[in-house]
């Protein structure tokens, strides 16, 4: 993919993207609100629950956080919490943190837009990836 | 609407070390751009920083006196290397 055909490289990055993300669903809807949060969170060491998808993006934000991704070239994992209602609700109130998109590594929420675009100029972000 | 010295106090009788600078983004008074540099802050990655921040922040963004904030946080030592402080 070249960068000059990928309108979400809003960051101008030279690399062109290998890893990039990959949505995934959730299988079972059954169980306890938090024990899906915690499966889910478990199921992938870098998941970015976001609006969309890394293809589809609903959200400026979500689009962002992606595009900052695919630039330190990491493999991760999405969620589109638009088709998740429980789910989006849930997180809020599990980390405790009121927006979306939200970034977890390794089951610990790492931050929404704002944080992981100040870790990613201040050279933070791909410390925690490590 | 909030009075910035109430919030600038209240931020620091939870660190008194705190540099506290608070800026009105919509000339309302009620969504802040906070800046505060503290080195409490000290081997928090950024996200626990922002959340000591907004716990507390909580009783003032309950009552809908702060509707929104955008907060930067710094320890001393990056403040001064961002030449925030001298």
């Amino acid at each position: 993919m070249s960068n000059d055909n990928n309108p979400f490289n809003i960051l101008g990055s030279e690399k062109v993207p290998v890893a990039g993300g990959t949505p995934v669903n959730e299988t079972d809807r059954s169980l306890p609100l938090e024990e899906r949060i915690k499966s889910l969170l478990a199921s992938s060491e870098i998941l970015l629950f976001m609006k969309g998808t890394p293809d589809m993006p609903m959200c400026g934000f979500s689009a962002n956080v992606v595009s900052i991704l695919n630039a330190v070239n990491v493999s991760y994992k999405t969620f589109n919490i638009l088709e998740d209602m429980d789910i989006r609700q849930g997180l809020k109130e599990y980390s405790n943190w009121p927006t979306f998109p939200q970034l977890y590594v390794k089951g610990k929420l790492i931050g929404g837009n704002d944080i992981i675009m100040e870790m990613y100029e201040d050279g933070e972000l791909v410390e925690i990836f490590k | 609407m909030v009075e910035f010295t109430t919030v600038e106090n209240l931020i620091k009788s939870h660190l008194d070390d705190a540099i506290v600078k608070i800026h009105d983004l919509t000339g309302t008074a009620d969504h802040l751009s906070i800046l505060i540099i503290s080195d409490a802050f000290k081997g928090k990655i950024l996200i626990d920083q922002h959340q000591m921040i907004m716990d507390i922040l909580k009783e003032k963004l309950g009552t809908n006196e702060i509707h929104a904030v955008q907060l930067k946080t710094l320890t001393k030592e990056k403040a001064q290397a961002k030449g925030l402080m001298e």
